[in-house]
């Protein structure tokens, strides 16, 4: 059923019946470091290349999600992922074994909502039994796609945001479990006109206040139908700048929010600044700690808000701003 | 002496470009360009020399000296051979930081594998 | 117009809102980094000199030994870890430099000795090069011009 002008209540709600997450070294360090399905000890998992390394990432999230539900890939219908690579090379790397159809898809950082919204559309539009959503981000193919080689001797800014070396994959289909998918609310770009790449929650906070907002209005929901409201990666300063930008539009979250990207990484020992970034910090905190708490019926329902800055290189050396996007995904527990 | 005159002098240009990163939108890249530039204006002026005689290598060490050394390059070659000078003396002077940095670099690339950010 | 306000507006706000390293901190680290480095190349460049060789040449052996150091340093990933600490203070010398050259030879090699560390090795040093040979050039041609007409510099 189409609510307001940007959502979606879905009749028959989906179910996200499985999950896994694979995470590296750094993660596994991390405060959710024992919640992780597996922790790679070099994060390379036994490839030769940053960018391999992050497609057997995703393949082995895709195996581990489908594993638990005891689903064979023949039996998943389409396969929604995305990751942070030039063309999206490592989904259509990793993927590839699955042989699942599949739809590659590019959100930045926002991409779990962007699959799980596109995958919960075509489960309750009768399209098939079982799909797939995936997505990855690894720190050394994005550190050698957006900023220096990994050796090279430069300091990061406060703002900066750390890319997490993981995946989350996500079995959504008509199957029975304790987590539905009831509605997503689709996110428009959002663009402040802020041009710096290195303080990436300031330039996608306005697009979650946006997206959570608009959520709201859409449901007609007040903040405390939320058990929690969930943003993918925005950092210390993304969620200051959020509390604001939210306020101003007359709501109040600050007691319900959660950011993965604060969650994921210990900030005062791990010396990762602004918090965790990357599809992967969405997805795989969505897969290690969100879904358990939904599963176990401790959180009722949550609006979890994956978060994206759409900047390419190009578009930055050519002094372009740095755009944002999120997508909502409302998760309720059954 | 000498050394206390390099610790101070080295560091205070480091310390000085320390606020341009912490304090600007400049990133690592462009302030390295800038040294050189700097180094080569500063040359051209006659001030880097006398600078250097103080400092030593807290004055030729830090990339401005590699500017100083660009500009001494081409000056001579303008003394000795005119106008053609001005292609000659750069690159040559330049020569031995250049060299060394890419032929160790590429050894680098031989032995080493990259790496973890930790 | 209106946009363009309202955008200013938004950046102040967020210059306001992101926190930055205290930059008292970071400029004695640099200084302390530099200086130290600085410091090592005077030991090589004194002992150049005792050991009888012209100024020049000392001045040669000091780069080339600094930059072995530096790459060394970069291959057992320890520069970085410098770097972070120091700030400028591993950026500013030569080190600095050899650095940006080592960092993206090491970590293109996968991309091929072509487009991997053939063309991604000058990704940092290459606009030094460029931007310190043209500005050279440029006042080279000043220089010339001076002769000519007269004027000692």
């Amino acid at each position: 059923m189409i609510k307001g002008s940007q959502s979606i209540q879905f009749e028959k709600a989906p179910y996200l019946i499985s999950s896994g997450s694979i995470v590296g070294k750094k993660e596994g360090e991390g405060p959710l470091g024992n919640k992780f399905d597996i922790v790679g000890d070099d994060d390379l998992f036994g490839e030769q290349t940053w960018e391999l390394a992050e497609s057997t990432m995703q393949k082995k999230a895709c195996l581990l999600a489908l594993k638990k539900a005891r689903v064979r890939p023949k039996e998943v219908r389409y396969l929604y992922g995305g990751d942070l690579l030039r063309q999206g090379v490592a989904t259509s790397m990793g993927t590839e074994e699955l042989h699942i159809p599949m739809f590659g898809l590019y959100g930045a950082c926002s991409t779990s909502g962007e699959a799980l919204a596109l995958a919960a559309m075509a489960v309750a539009g009768g399209y098939g039994e079982f799909m797939l959503a995936v997505t990855s981000s690894h720190f050394g193919s994005a550190e050698k796609e957006f900023r220096f080689p990994l050796g090279y001797a430069n300091q990061r800014p406060l703002s900066a945001h750390w890319t997490v070396t993981g995946s989350g994959a996500f079995l959504v289909g008509t199957r029975k479990s304790h987590v539905r998918i009831t509605g997503v609310t689709v996110g428009k770009i959002v663009d402040y006109g802020l041009k710096d790449s290195q303080n990436m929650g300031a330039c996608m906070a306005p697009a979650a206040c946006d997206t959570i907002v608009q959520n709201l209005e859409d449901f007609e929901r007040n903040e405390i139908d939320y058990d929690r409201i969930i943003t993918g990666d925005l950092g210390y300063v993304g969620q200051s700048i959020l509390f604001d930008l939210v306020k101003k539009r007359g709501r109040d979250i600050r007691n319900i929010h959660m950011d993965c990207g604060m969650r994921i990484f210990d900030q005062k020992t791990q010396g990762t600044h602004a918090g965790g970034s990357g599809c992967g910090c969405a997805a795989t905190t969505l897969s290690a700690y969100i879904l358990p708490k939904l599963d176990s019926g401790e959180w009722r329902r949550v609006l979890f808000v994956p978060t994206g800055a759409l900047m390419s290189t190009v578009s930055f050396n050519e002094g372009e701003s740095v755009p944002g996007i999120a997508h909502g995904i409302v998760l309720e527990h059954c | 002496m000498d050394y206390i005159n390099a610790f101070w002098v080295g560091g205070l240009i480091c310390a000085i470009v320390q606020i341009l990163l912490d304090r600007t939108k400049l990133m690592p890249g462009r302030v390295m360009v800038l040294l050189v530039c700097l180094g080569v204006v500063l040359g051209f002026f006659n001030i880097y020399e006398p600078f250097q005689n103080y400092a030593g290598a807290g004055a030729s060490v830090p990339l401005v000296g590699f500017g100083n050394v660009l500009w001494k390059g081409i000056k001579e070659a303008i003394q000795e051979y005119g106008f053609i000078g001005t292609f000659m003396g750069g690159l040559k002077a330049a020569a031995v930081g250049t060299s060394s940095a890419l032929i160790f670099g590429y050894g680098a690339s031989l032995i080493f594998e990259p790496k973890m950010k930790k | 117009m209106e946009r363009e306000k309202k955008e200013k507006a938004y950046e102040q706000y967020v210059k306001e809102k992101t926190p930055v390293h205290n930059v008292w901190t970071n400029m004695a680290k640099a200084f302390v980094t530099g200086g130290a480095i600085c410091v090592i190349g005077q030991m090589i460049l004194n002992y150049c000199n005792q050991q009888g060789l012209s100024k020049e040449i000392s001045g040669a052996w000091t780069s080339v030994t600094l930059v072995f150091l530096s790459v060394l340093l970069t291959g057992f990933n320890v520069y970085y870890k410098i770097a972070n600490w120091g700030g400028a203070g591993a950026l500013v010398p030569i080190t600095g430099f050899a650095n940006s050259v080592a960092a993206p030879a090491i970590e293109y090699k996968k991309e091929g000795q072509i487009f991997g560390i053939g063309c991604k090795i000058f990704t940092i040093a290459g606009p030094v090069i460029l931007y310190g040979i043209v500005t050279s050039w440029i006042l080279g041609v000043v220089y010339y011009l001076l002769i000519k007409s007269g004027v000692t510099l």
